[in-house]
């Protein structure tokens, strides 16, 4: 890469802080896929040995209410503003954000603290009236994905296997999706900005796998906020995921994998509606195509076991990619409670076992 | 320039989200919205660049501003800069502020949201809360997730979560303090009288329409307004 390269592409590139993180969950992945947010903490701890602080007195950042327009932005602001309080409590001033929502609402609030000065100094007068707080506006904010990413070959070298099918040694073929507020609303604050999102494809690549490209991978999942929070709209929800399930369907793609909580579900739990809607599956024969969370992808080759990392909790079926990468499980434990003793079972839906 | 509008450009995202619009659409071939509705946003700006209040009042009374699901994809695209999604959830604010909204079976939709997300947030600091997401309103959820709602203590337990506890971790109870601090928030901030605003309208518009309305979620309205799908909403 030449001298002009470089500087083209250093618009697409973002700084994501080294260590010393201040954790915010998000709403979605604490109630759909809680085990990543876990395994997010264990990886950037125990494999990376980063420092990563959780204040149990933070709360939702309301952005769900704020993109169903219950929820103001004076109100949003200030929310976030108790956060930045915490991380000051705590010494920190980087703060790692789970949600995608959460993540571009949060860069949102700082770029309106840069042009609109007043709306910092109306936050802060709003925040030490109801709380008596103040804060620092953190130095670094980055998605989890960012971090993940940014310590891709680290985990690459702590991986017992890749994103390959043991038995052909071929890599898997891996579709990704991207949740729109990543980065379409700042494209500077995301890895690769709109254009060229690098955050998923780069994990992809470095642990093994193969990134395929398909027509709709820049399309919407469908959440809409209100579009799927209302039972009337949830067409507008289900049509949009279909949308990308058939565009990704010729590429015969082994798992999808995203980065933002509402688009991992959706993509997972429309493809069990449109199954029973439609008859239609997406995988092999009546299966679906696996969902993950980029914690689940790098928890699989470093050898996490598969329930530990709660692939249970997918509607679609992981067990047929676990056999296609030679990952052991024991299928008697899957809907085991933490100490080995057996619950109920789901029903089994007629199509996506 | 009509009062309605100047109301509009008090609002940050509409200074932010609109600049000078030449219409040339790109908003709404990228739109999922305008895939799935009756839906046109450059028609949208167009409409709120040049309208009169009446125009405006018009607009905010319409089905149509309650399409957009803000993925915010026309952004990235508008040569000029502007977010026709900001445009929206302006208007949406000022709809609801002055009601508006429930002239429209989508804007009447908002009283859902605040007792949904919007009361989840008070009562647990969360948008969403597992004992709240019931499978008969979602059964579109399937039986993993009928699974874990009915087996939710021991689910969570198992994925490392904290379910209605103190201290750390996923879904763990947010303690008393912590939610005053956000109720004081809302209060400071005018969000509590925003949501007084969306239920008293929407209780007038509830014996306008002869159906029954209290503070649960099962009353004759609250039921209504989340299915009613009467209007012509499709091309």
């Amino acid at each position: 890469m030449n001298d002009i390269e470089k500087n083209v592409w250093r618009k697409y590139q973002k700084n994501i802080a080294d260590d010393n993180y201040f954790f915010v969950r998000s709403c979605i992945r604490q109630n759909f896929f809680p085990a990543s947010e876990q395994a997010f903490l264990k990886i950037m701890r125990n494999v990376l040995g980063k420092n990563v602080i959780e204040d149990p007195k933070h709360t939702t950042c309301a952005g769900i209410g704020y993109h169903s327009d219950v929820v103001t932005f004076d109100t949003l602001q200030t929310i976030m503003g108790r956060h930045f309080s915490l991380m000051t409590e705590a010494g920190i001033k980087n703060v790692a954000i789970s949600c995608v929502t959460s993540f571009g609402l949060y860069s949102e609030v700082l770029e309106t603290w840069k042009h609109f000065p007043k709306e910092l100094e109306k936050t802060r007068d709003y925040l030490y009236k109801a709380t008596g707080r103040t804060f620092e506006i953190p130095e670094n904010i980055a998605h989890c994905s960012d971090i993940i990413y940014k310590f891709r070959n680290e985990i690459a070298q702590k991986a017992t296997r890749k994103l390959v099918n043991a038995e052909t040694g071929e890599p898997l073929s891996i579709v990704d999706h991207i949740g729109c507020h990543y980065s379409k609303i700042f494209p500077e604050y995301g890895e690769g900005g709109a254009e060229f999102p690098q955050v998923l494809t780069g994990m992809v690549s470095a642990w093994g796998g193969n990134s395929v490209d398909y027509p709709e991978r820049r399309h919407c999942c469908g959440f809409g906020f209100r579009q799927y929070l209302v039972q009337a709209n949830r067409g507008y929800s289900v049509s949009n995921t279909y949308k990308k399930l058939v565009s990704m369907e010729p590429y015969k793609p082994d798992f999808i994998v995203s980065n933002c909580p509402g688009c991992t579900m959706f993509m997972d739990k429309w493809q069990y509606t449109i199954s029973e809607m439609e008859h239609k599956t997406f995988g092999d024969g009546n299966q679906g195509v696996p969902v993950l969370t980029y914690e689940e992808m790098a928890g699989l080759i470093l050898g996490y076991n598969p329930w530990d990392l709660g692939l249970q909790m997918h509607q679609v079926s992981v067990e047929p990619l676990l056999k296609k990468m030679g990952i052991p499980y024991d299928e008697s434990l899957k809907f085991a409670d933490k100490n080995g003793h057996k619950s109920s079972v789901p029903f089994q839906p007629s199509y996506i076992l | 320039m009509g009062v309605l509008k100047k109301k509009l450009l008090e609002d940050i995202r509409f200074e932010e989200g609109l600049q000078a619009c030449m219409n040339c659409g790109i908003c709404t071939a990228i739109c999922p919205a305008a895939e799935f509705y009756d839906y046109d946003p450059r028609q949208i700006v167009n409409t709120v660049q040049t309208a009169d209040d009446e125009t405006l009042i018009e607009l905010m009374k319409s089905e149509t501003i309650w399409y957009c699901g803000q993925c915010m994809s026309c952004r990235t695209r508008c040569p000029r800069n502007n977010t026709p999604g900001y445009v929206i959830m302006a208007l949406r604010k000022l709809s609801q502020e002055m009601g508006f909204f429930t002239e429209s079976e989508k804007g009447r939709q908002q009283l859902y949201l605040k007792r949904t997300v919007g009361d989840n947030v008070l009562k647990y600091g969360y948008c969403i809360y597992p004992k709240e997401v019931k499978p008969e309103i979602h059964p579109e959820q399937g039986p993993i997730w009928e699974w874990i709602h009915e087996n939710r203590t021991m689910v969570y337990d198992r994925m490392g979560g904290n379910l209605d506890k103190p201290g750390e971790g996923p879904l763990r109870a947010i303690d008393k303090e912590t939610l005053n601090e956000l109720d004081s928030i809302f209060e400071v901030t005018g969000n509590n009288e925003f949501f007084k605003t969306i239920e008293s309208y929407s209780e007038k518009q509830a014996h306008e329409m002869g159906l029954q309305i209290n503070n649960t979620m099962n009353c004759e309205y609250v039921k209504h307004i989340n299915t009613a799908n009467e209007k012509q909403h499709q091309r």
